[in-house]
This record gives C-alpha cells, sequence and structure tokens, in this order.
C-alpha cells in the first residue's frame, strides 16, 4: 500500500508537471483527489490494514494527498501567470502609431500675446477696462491735446462717420487714457485698455486699416518718469527675456510730456545691426510718456497734486515679434493652418 | 529731413563716426533713420590724364587710350567718345569698378584691343548737367576745370565725400526742418560750440525799393508775415560748384543761380522762400490773398490747378502769381533774361498751406515746411542771407531796404525754471546748475530762475516741456528705474473678461479655434447672408472715407466675417474648420450720439465631422461652461440666412438670445461653398445678463437609482423637445433624469410616425424607491403623453 500511495504520488506530479492549461489541472484534481479519484480508492482500503499500520499508512496517505494538492496549486498559479503572459504578449501594439487625435481648438496668435502681456500688467494692480471703438473725435484728439487741424486728423488718415468730424472710429486706444480718468475720477488709476484701432492704411505685409493696440495708464501722488522706466522695464523683460537691454529715447506725442519711444536691442545681432533690425541694432517696441499736464487738467485731475504715465503697444508687431510672422496679412487671414500652429 | 554732414561742419565741429553720431542724436532725441555714404555706389573710378590716343586699329571711330591714374604705368583704356583730347583730366572707371545704377566694369577687350576700364560721361557717375553745367553733353566728362589731380578719386571730384544723414523730425519741433536747427542740436547733444552767421548785405542797388514794391496782405489770418527784397540787374546763370554740391547732397536738384539761393537758404534756416521775376508782378503789387473767384493757376511744374476760394494765393493786381506756401506760377517764373527778382520769405498760416497742398495732392517741401508752423521770426533773416549770396556770387544788385508786413505780434515767453517739480516729475535729482547748462547747450538763456523761450521752441510752454529737456541732455537712460509706490490697486479682469475667457477657453475645448475678423464689412454682406430688404440689420453705420465699398460700414452681424472665412478656408482646400470669434457688432441707437457695441460669440464651421447636433452640442457645452440658465432651442423655419429645416433659436429667460444652424445653400453658395456649413451666432453681452446662480455643492445621492426605458409611437411632428418636456413634467419630482436613446423610422413604423426612446432615472433621497413608487410616475407619464401629444408606448 505504502508503494501504491508512492506511486500515485510520483505519477500525480508527473502529470501535473506536464499539464498545458488549467483545465488540465482540474480533470487531474478529479481523476486523483476526487471522490472516485485514485487516492480516494487506496484510502478505501484502510478498513483492511492492520490497526498498528493504519495510523502510519493514514499520515502517509494525508501528506501524500496534501504534497499533491499544493503541487496543483503551484501549477494553477504558474499556468495562470503563463496565460497572462501569452494574452499580454497578443495584445502588443505598435506605440509608433499616432494617437487617437482628440482635436482641441487654439486661440489666435494675437490674443497669446495680448494675455501674456496682460497678466504681467495685471500682476502688477492693473485693472483691464475695454472702451468703444467708434468714438468721438473729443475723446480721440481734443482731450488728448491734438487740436483742430493736427495732420492725425486728416480724412486722408482717420475713418470718419459724421460730416462734421466729430465722430470718427477711434485711431488709438488712448480715448481710453479720457475715459478711465473721467470714470475712476479719483487717482489711484492703474488701468490697461486693449482693443481694435483703425487707420486708413492698405494692407499690406506690415499695415492694415484695422489693428490692435494696449494701452496703459498710471495716475497717483508722486508718480515719477522713473517709475515709468521700471514699469515697462519689467514688461519688456518679462516679454522677451531677463537679459533685455532696453533703450528708451526721446519722442513726441501731444498728449505726454517729456515722451519716449522705447527700444530694445535687437535679439539676433545684439545690438550691431542687422537685416531684423534694419541695421538699427534696436527694435522699436512702444511709445509712452509722462502725462501731459493739459490732459490731466482736461479730466478734472490737478497737475500739482497727481502724475502719471502712460504707453501704448502696438500688439500685432508684439505678436508677430514674438511668433517670428513674417507678414501681417496672416493674422487676419485666419487659414486654419496658420492658426493650428499656435 | 536730410542733412549733409559736411555741410553741417560748417555750424558745428564734430569728429564722430556716422555710428557715433547717429546713436548720441538718437538718444538726445533727433532720432536717425538711416545714414547713407554718397561715395557707396561710385567705385575705384580715379581721375586720369589721357597721355595719349591713337585710333582703334579695326573700328573707324574708337581710339585706344593710354592713362596715368597715378599707379605708375599708364593704363590702356579703349573709348569710343570723340571730345576726348590728349592732355585732358578724365574720369577713368578701372578694373573692377562700380558706376552709378550698379554697372560693374571689368578690364576687356573691345575688338582686339585690351580695355582696362573706362572712360566715363556725367551720366554714367550718376550725374546730370544740372549738377555739372560746364560737363558735355554728350561724351566724356573732361575734369580740366574741375581743380583736381591725377589718381584723385572721382567722388572727392563731385562731393560724394560726404554722408547724408536722414532724421525723424517729431512735430513739436519745426526748427528741426533745417540744418541751423539740426545744427544746434548737434551742438547740444555733443556740447560744442554752434557757430552761426549774421548775414550781412552791402545793398545799394538802384532805384527805391517803396516805389517799386508794394504788398498787401487782406486775409492776415493765414499771413502771419510777409517779408520781401529786391535784386536788380541780375544774371541769371548756374551757381558755383559748392553751392550746387551742397544742394545735390540735400537731394535738391541745381537750377540756376536765383532758384539755388532760395533752396540753400530754406535748407539752411528751414524758411521756405520764392523767387519771383518783377517784370510779371502787374503794377508792382503782390497781393496775399484767398483765392476768392480766381479759378487756376498754372504752377511751375507746368500742372493747371483747380483752386479753391480759400486756397491762399499770392497776386499781382490782376492774377495769382504763385500758390502761397506750395509752389510759385508759371507766369512769374525766374527764366533765362530775368532782370529783376523779389524774394519772397514768408510765414502761412499751417493748416491753410497743408490742405491746399493735400487738396491739389502736391505737397512740396516748402508746404512741408509752412505746416509744421515754422518759427514767422526766420523770414528776416532768412531773405537777408538770400541778399547776402547774391552780392557773394554776384548774381545782381540788392536794393536797400525790406518790405516786412508783420500780422502777428511777437510776444516773448519766460518761463520759471522749477527744478524740485522737475526733479519730482523725473524721479531724479538733478542740480539746479546743471539744468542751466542743459539749456544753455540748446542756445535757451536762463536769467534770474526765468527761462527766456526762443521763438523757435513754440513747444516749450510749461513745467513738463522743460522737464522733458533737462531729461534729454540728462539722458533718459541715466534716469533710473523705479517701481511704483503710493496706494495698491486690485488688477484683474472684470466680470465680463473673465467669462469672455471661459467662454473662449470652452470654444476651444470643443475645438474651435480663434478667428479675428475685420470690423467694417461690405454692405452687400447683407445681401449675400439673404437677409430681407427691411432687415433691421440693414441699418449699418456708414464711413464716409472708407478705404473701399468692401470695408465701408460697421457690422450689424458677425455671420458674413465667419462665411468670408470659412469660405476662405474651403478655397484654400482645408479640409474642414471649426472657427469662433468673439466678436463686436455696431448698433446704430436711438437718441445716443455713438452706438451700442455689444459682442457675439460666432461659431462656425464646415468639414466631414460637422452636423447640427455637433454644432448645437458645441453650443451647450459652452453654455454650460458660462453657466448659463437653463435655455430651450426652437426651430426656426422662416429666416432667410439659414436652412428652413435645420435652423434653431436659442432661448434663455424669456429672451431669443442667438440663431444657430445650417447656414442656408444659398448663403453658403453666395460665399462659393458647395458644402453644408454650420454657424452660431449667440448674444454674447445678453448671455451674461441671464447666468445661473453661482454653482454649490450638491450632497452625492445616498440611494440608488431605478432606470425605466420608455419607448413611444408618436406622429412624426411631435419634437422630441415636446415630449421630454411632457415627461418631465408629468413624471414628478423623483424623475431626475431623462436622455433621449433612440429614434427610429422604417420598417415597423407606419409613414409619417416615429419612434422615440428615452431613459428615465428615478431617484430619492431619503429611501430605495420601489416599483410601488415608480409605477404611478411612469402611468402619469404615458397618460399626459398620449393625451397632450398623441403618443403611445409601443
Amino acid at each position: 500500500m505504502k508503494e501504491q500511495l508512492e506511486k500515485i504520488k510520483s505519477q500525480a506530479f508527473e502529470a501535473l508537471e506536464q499539464a498545458k492549461a488549467s483545465a488540465d489541472l482540474e480533470e487531474l484534481r478529479v481523476r486523483l483527489l476526487g471522490k472516485k479519484g485514485e487516492l480516494t480508492a487506496v484510502l478505501k482500503m484502510m478498513g483492511k490494514l492492520s490497526p498498528e499500520d493504519r495510523p502510519v499508512m493514514g499520515q502517509l496517505a494525508n501528506s501524500v494527498r496534501a504534497a499533491i494538492e499544493e503541487k496543483l496549486e503551484t501549477r494553477k498559479a504558474e499556468l495562470a501567470a503563463a496565460a497572462l503572459e501569452a494574452k499580454l504578449a497578443a495584445e502588443a501594439l505598435d506605440v509608433t502609431v499616432p494617437g487617437t487625435s482628440r482635436p482641441l481648438g487654439h486661440k489666435h496668435p494675437m490674443y497669446i500675446a495680448l494675455d501674456e502681456a496682460k497678466e504681467i500688467f495685471i500682476g502688477m494692480g492693473f485693472q483691464i477696462l475695454e472702451g468703444p471703438e467708434v468714438e468721438l473725435a473729443e475723446y480721440n484728439f481734443t482731450k488728448l491735446n491734438t487740436e483742430e487741424g493736427h495732420p492725425a486728423r486728416d480724412w486722408s488718415d482717420t475713418f470718419y462717420i459724421k460730416e462734421d468730424s466729430s465722430i470718427l472710429l477711434r485711431t488709438q486706444t488712448s480715448p481710453m487714457q479720457i475715459r478711465a480718468m473721467e470714470a475712476i475720477k479719483h487717482p489711484p488709476i492703474r488701468i490697461l485698455a486693449p482693443g481694435r484701432v483703425y487707420r486708413k492704411d492698405e494692407v499690406d505685409a506690415t499695415h492694415s486699416p484695422m489693428f490692435h493696440q494696449i494701452e496703459g495708464l498710471v495716475i497717483d501722488k508722486g508718480i515719477t518718469m522713473a517709475d515709468l522706466k521700471g514699469t515697462l522695464e519689467t514688461l519688456v523683460k518679462s516679454l522677451y527675456g531677463e537679459d533685455s537691454v532696453v533703450r528708451f529715447r526721446p519722442h513726441h506725442f501731444p498728449f505726454t510730456e517729456p515722451s519716449c519711444e522705447v527700444d530694445v536691442q535687437c535679439f539676433k545681432c545684439h545690438g550691431a545691426g542687422c537685416p531684423t533690425c534694419k541695421g538699427e541694432g534696436w527694435i522699436e517696441l512702444l511709445g509712452a510718456g509722462m502725462v501731459h499736464p493739459k490732459v490731466l487738467e482736461g479730466c478734472g485731475i490737478d497737475p500739482r497734486v497727481y502724475s502719471g504715465f502712460a504707453f501704448g503697444i502696438g500688439l500685432e508687431r508684439m505678436a508677430m515679434r514674438r511668433f517670428q510672422i513674417s507678414d501681417l496679412r496672416l493674422i487676419f487671414e485666419n487659414d486654419v493652418r496658420f492658426l493650428r500652429q499656435f | 529731413m536730410n542733412i549733409s554732414r559736411k555741410w553741417l561742419k560748417e555750424f558745428v565741429d564734430i569728429q564722430a563716426s556716422d555710428r557715433e553720431y547717429d546713436e548720441i542724436m538718437t538718444v538726445a532725441g533727433q532720432k536717425v533713420e538711416t545714414t547713407t555714404r554718397l561715395d557707396a555706389e561710385l567705385q575705384y573710378v580715379k581721375v586720369g590724364r589721357v597721355l595719349s590716343m591713337v585710333r582703334h586699329p579695326n573700328s573707324d571711330h574708337m581710339w585706344i587710350c593710354q592713362v596715368d591714374v597715378g599707379q605708375g604705368a599708364p593704363v590702356q583704356i579703349v573709348t569710343g567718345a570723340q571730345n576726348v583730347r590728349e592732355g585732358d583730366l578724365v574720369p577713368a572707371a578701372l578694373h573692377d569698378s562700380h558706376l552709378a545704377g550698379g554697372v560693374h566694369i571689368t578690364a576687356g577687350k573691345l575688338r582686339g584691343e585690351d580695355s582696362n576700364g573706362m572712360l566715363c560721361s556725367i551720366q554714367e557717375l550718376g550725374l546730370t548737367r544740372n549738377d555739372f553745367p560746364e560737363a558735355a553733353e554728350d561724351g566724356i566728362w573732361i575734369l580740366n576745370g574741375e581743380d583736381c589731380a591725377v589718381g584723385q578719386d572721382v567722388n572727392e571730384v563731385i562731393g560724394n565725400d560726404d554722408s547724408i544723414v536722414e532724421f525723424e523730425i517729431t512735430n513739436n519741433r519745426p526748427d528741426c526742418y533745417s540744418l541751423i536747427g539740426l545744427a544746434r542740436e548737434t551742438a547740444a547733444a555733443f556740447n560744442v560750440p554752434l557757430k552761426l552767421h549774421e548775414p550781412v548785405v552791402r545793398g545799394g542797388g538802384p532805384g527805391s525799393l517803396p516805389e517799386l514794391l508794394d504788398v498787401e496782405t487782406p486775409d492776415p489770418d493765414l499771413c502771419l508775415r510777409y517779408t520781401a527784397r529786391m535784386v536788380r540787374n541780375v544774371k541769371i546763370a548756374p551757381s558755383p560748384k559748392w553751392m550746387r554740391q551742397r544742394l545735390r547732397a540735400a537731394g535738391i536738384r541745381p537750377i540756376n543761380n536765383i532758384v539755388d539761393i532760395t533752396n540753400y537758404v530754406m535748407v539752411e534756416y528751414g524758411q521756405p522762400m520764392h523767387a519771383f521775376d518783377y517784370r510779371y508782378v502787374k503794377g508792382g503789387k503782390i497781393i496775399v490773398r484767398r483765392a476768392g473767384s480766381d479759378r487756376e493757376l498754372t504752377t511751375l511744374d507746368g500742372n493747371l490747378r483747380k483752386l479753391s476760394p480759400d486756397m491762399l494765393v499770392i497776386a499781382d493786381e490782376t492774377r495769382p502769381v504763385g500758390l502761397a506756401g506750395v509752389m510759385g506760377g508759371e507766369n512769374s517764373e525766374i527764366v533765362a533774361d530775368t532782370a529783376d527778382v523779389v524774394f519772397e520769405s514768408a510765414n502761412f498760416d499751417g493748416t491753410s498751406i497743408r490742405k491746399t497742398a493735400l487738396a491739389l495732392g502736391m505737397r512740396t517741401e516748402a508746404s512741408a515746411k509752412f505746416e509744421k508752423n515754422i518759427d514767422p521770426m526766420l523770414t528776416l533773416p532768412a531773405v537777408n542771407r538770400a541778399c547776402e549770396l547774391v552780392e557773394l556770387l554776384g548774381a545782381g544788385q540788392v536794393l536797400d531796404g525790406v518790405i516786412d508786413v508783420l500780422n502777428y505780434i511777437p510776444e516773448p515767453v519766460s518761463l520759471p525754471l522749477e527744478p524740485e517739480r522737475i526733479n519730482a516729475l523725473l524721479g531724479t535729482n538733478i542740480p539746479e546748475a546743471d539744468m542751466i547748462e542743459y539749456l544753455r547747450r540748446e542756445q535757451i538763456p536762463v536769467a534770474d530762475g526765468m527761462i527766456q523761450v526762443p521763438s523757435w521752441r513754440p513747444d516749450l510752454r510749461r513745467m513738463a516741456d522743460i522737464a522733458e529737456e533737462v531729461a534729454r541732455f540728462y539722458g533718459y537712460n541715466e534716469i533710473p528705474t523705479t517701481l511704483m509706490r503710493g496706494a495698491t490697486t486690485r488688477g484683474g479682469y472684470s466680470a465680463a473678461q473673465k467669462l469672455e475667457n471661459k467662454a473662449g477657453a470652452a470654444a476651444r475645448a470643443m475645438g474651435y479655434s480663434e478667428i479675428i475678423t475685420y470690423s467694417f464689412v461690405s454692405p452687400a454682406g447683407m445681401d449675400l447672408i439673404r437677409a430681407a430688404k427691411d432687415d433691421p440689420r440693414r441699418n449699418q453705420i456708414k464711413l464716409l472715407n472708407p478705404l473701399g465699398e468692401d470695408s465701408s460700414v460697421m457690422r450689424t452681424t458677425a455671420l458674413p466675417s465667419m462665411l468670408e472665412i470659412l469660405a476662405r478656408n474651403y478655397a484654400y482646400h482645408n479640409k474642414a474648420a471649426r472657427l469662433y470669434e468673439l466678436a463686436k457688432i455696431y448698433l446704430p441707437t436711438e437718441g445716443q450720439e455713438l452706438p451700442r457695441e455689444p459682442k457675439l460669440l460666432m461659431l462656425g464651421a464646415y468639414g466631414p465631422e460637422e452636423d447640427f447636433f455637433s454644432l448645437k452640442g458645441a453650443v451647450e457645452g459652452i453654455l454650460s461652461q458660462l453657466n448659463v440658465q437653463p435655455c430651450r432651442f426652437e426651430a426656426v423655419t422662416d429666416d432667410p440666412s439659414w436652412h428652413p429645416g435645420r435652423c434653431a433659436a436659442l432661448w434663455v429667460g424669456g429672451k431669443k438670445l442667438g440663431l444657430l444652424g445650417q447656414v442656408h445653400p444659398l448663403a453658403a453658395r453666395n460665399y462659393g461653398m458647395d458644402c453644408a456649413v454650420y454657424a452660431a451666432e449667440l448674444n454674447f453681452t445678453e448671455l451674461m445678463t441671464v447666468l445661473a446662480p453661482e454653482k454649490t455643492f450638491k450632497a452625492l445621492p445616498r440611494f440608488p437609482a431605478s432606470s425605466r426605458d420608455l419607448s413611444v409611437l408618436c406622429a412624426e411632428t411631435v419634437t422630441v423637445g415636446a415630449l421630454e418636456a411632457c415627461i418631465t413634467q408629468a413624471a414628478g419630482d423623483l424623475l431626475k433624469e431623462i436622455q433621449l436613446f433612440d429614434v427610429y423610422r422604417g420598417v415597423g413604423i407606419l409613414p409619417g410616425k416615429k419612434s422615440v426612446a428615452f431613459s428615465l432615472l428615478f431617484r430619492a433621497e431619503d429611501r430605495t424607491l420601489t416599483d410601488a413608487d415608480i409605477e404611478p410616475a411612469m402611468e402619469r407619464v404615458l397618460k399626459a403623453l398620449e393625451e397632450q401629444l398623441g403618443a403611445v408606448r409601443r
């Protein structure tokens, strides 16, 4: 009987070892350990043994059973692992096939550039303001110290809505200075007013009859030209990098005094002169200045108490430089192949 | 304004290189646009002496010349010109030289004989006989009389050893439209002395000026000052070489001594001048008046000009003889036999001159200067300078005396120098003495704390103006860089701007890309979108001076703009496009000066993925992101811009806030698109007034939900919206969600009918629902559907 048990065990181990699938294991389990299985059949013969042999054989039979069961579990785990491995192998993909597209829309590059500028100024406490594009000449010119007869008022330069030249399409975002001062009345004022402006220019690679400006205005006690420089230098360095070299140079605008233009040293040639900067070594970025005392007075703000600065940035030029867009017409063409790039 | 560095030297002695000069002037406030070397074009052209000439053996007209160009052995050059003699000095373009117009000369053979260059005419050197009247009309330029030496660079002979600096002059500085003005700026920027010259006129010409000439200015508002002198026994001739060279450098064509003098003085002083032939000033009387009933004048350039009554003219007793401040008349032009000349040096109203020049399309050097409102004090020194030059050139006899009609009262301006306020404005700490020094360099005297503003600086009227002068010469880049102090302000976006940002982000998440279109459009766009003749949107604001018809009105709808862009993409063979714009429209508003400018959210799309429901899904997604109140969509069947069966109006809170759907195929075709085009035009400004209350957290359900599918059969005309509304209303509070999952027509369904299937989700907040809870609700739903919509369970 002992031999029989040993034989069952060794045959069972061999069979289990050769099983190829979990179904085979189940079949073996029934054949070996089931009610009608080989081991059960042997155990049924236990009654014929002497009382002395019975516990010994019983112990042996149980250990054989335990060994087979353990082996069965081991093989089950092994086969499951192998099956999973095979399944995963079969599921392998060509990961270089492009992903399923979930097309998102794109923000227009001009507004990407605008949002960057807005964020910089919001961080400095500026409010974003908007205003009318069909504007009174009073706001676009007169209150900005641009008197009757000034060339900017010519019908060859400005689009007019009324015969008496009193209503026009604003030629600059600067009327927002007046609107801000009239609306807020009591400084401090820190506003940024981006928007569309219109001038009578034919469309070409650098001109468009409609374009965008960003106007900035700060009014408070003790605002200085040094503050203007600090603010604009922050802008330029945020937009073009900490190592940008900024230059302020005198200029003239009717509604600021002193006035300046701000240049940044050419990124390509670092001042040596190249085609990008037309040989000048500098690229013009924006115009600015201290708000003209006449403008303050016209808005009921006492220039002996308050001072301020204003600046205007051409958004198209800023965006074109930011994204190296070569032709202004691309901005307004809205070709999806262009828009998708941003 | 272009100036010659060589001519500038007469007033300021500086040695700076072109680049240094440009940089220093620009930073001091006179921006240099470009600097051009005059000798950049002609290269390696030398003065040569023709040592010998022999006939070319293979030509009946060519000569073989041996030319000494100062390089040791003579150079052999073949020429076809016949005006050269042995011993002549000539311009010789040597091997590898460059001539005007980019012509490149190299050594070669001419009919078998070596020619190591070319002898040049003035034309080949970029000149005309105006520049060098003695040069041969046809043939080589003989330099014998030009005071030059063998081997000298021909650029020096021409006067090309010079740089022309182009300044961008700002409107507030009319004084800088002159060489003297820019010399003054140069002297201040470099802190070197300014050498000014006071004209001295000997006079003594025959006759008495008051007897010969009378000036009247009946329109004093347009003629601030009129100064005149006379020259008799004039000998018209070319002006001397130095004067011609300077004029040429300034970009002015030399003509004759008298005309050249007026131009020379204009460059120096910035004062435009005019010379009349006295013979043609009838009655010896100059009347500066509005044209009035005179309708025509032929100007110096030979063009007949139509005058309008308000234009200022210079007239004699009988007729206009010049267009004041713009151009003289042909009828009083200086000609070869002119004997007596009147020099006019006047000051006219800038705006009037500008309008005249603009109206006639003839902006001249003179009008460009007058329109800047130049200093009326200039007329006298300028006319004296002209007379001085006449005497210097021996061009005639200057009469004693000056006619000077003054129609304005010059008022000296003085301002206090306020160093504290200037420093407070600039954020600097500049000593008063330094400020006084900067002003002194600019020829602006300060005495006892008062600034004496010169007549040529009308821009200096207040402290801020003086602050700019101080800043310019202290250096803008020396001013410290500080960050604003003072009260802090809360920056950021307004509520409306935040919503715009949200709407844009939502649109992009739906696959729509942002576009920017023009605010002005063609009025024909309303026809292209098939708008009715009485559509109120046809009431558009018109530009009175548009660039063209297609940008002549302010848009009242953004649909044409969107269709134009979609059509452009379609024409470019882009397979699909999904675009959006937050676009302003401009609505004339009764009783208001300015129009209202509300914003639209415009969507547009075409392509294989598009249908009505993909568009509607995008709109719904955006509305949900914006947290707009519950909305409903209603079919619109009669809007000519839209497909009658595929257009919906968006209704929120009792307001119609937009249209969406398929663009009418005829409208799409009007834009050249043969595919289905979808668009939505939502009134964004109004949408912001119908927002739902801000979202707050609602507890997650604690009890399970039960779902029931419901399939009903109804007439084709019954809308899903109506079925949904009916079910929602009848089911009661327990119904939490209703979702359409199928609409079926076809086999098993009678024509004119459809089967619509919904999935209903029931749930209570306080218990698990049983059939006993749900069945009554379902029965109410079925009853209501049948009674209200004739829909029965399938």
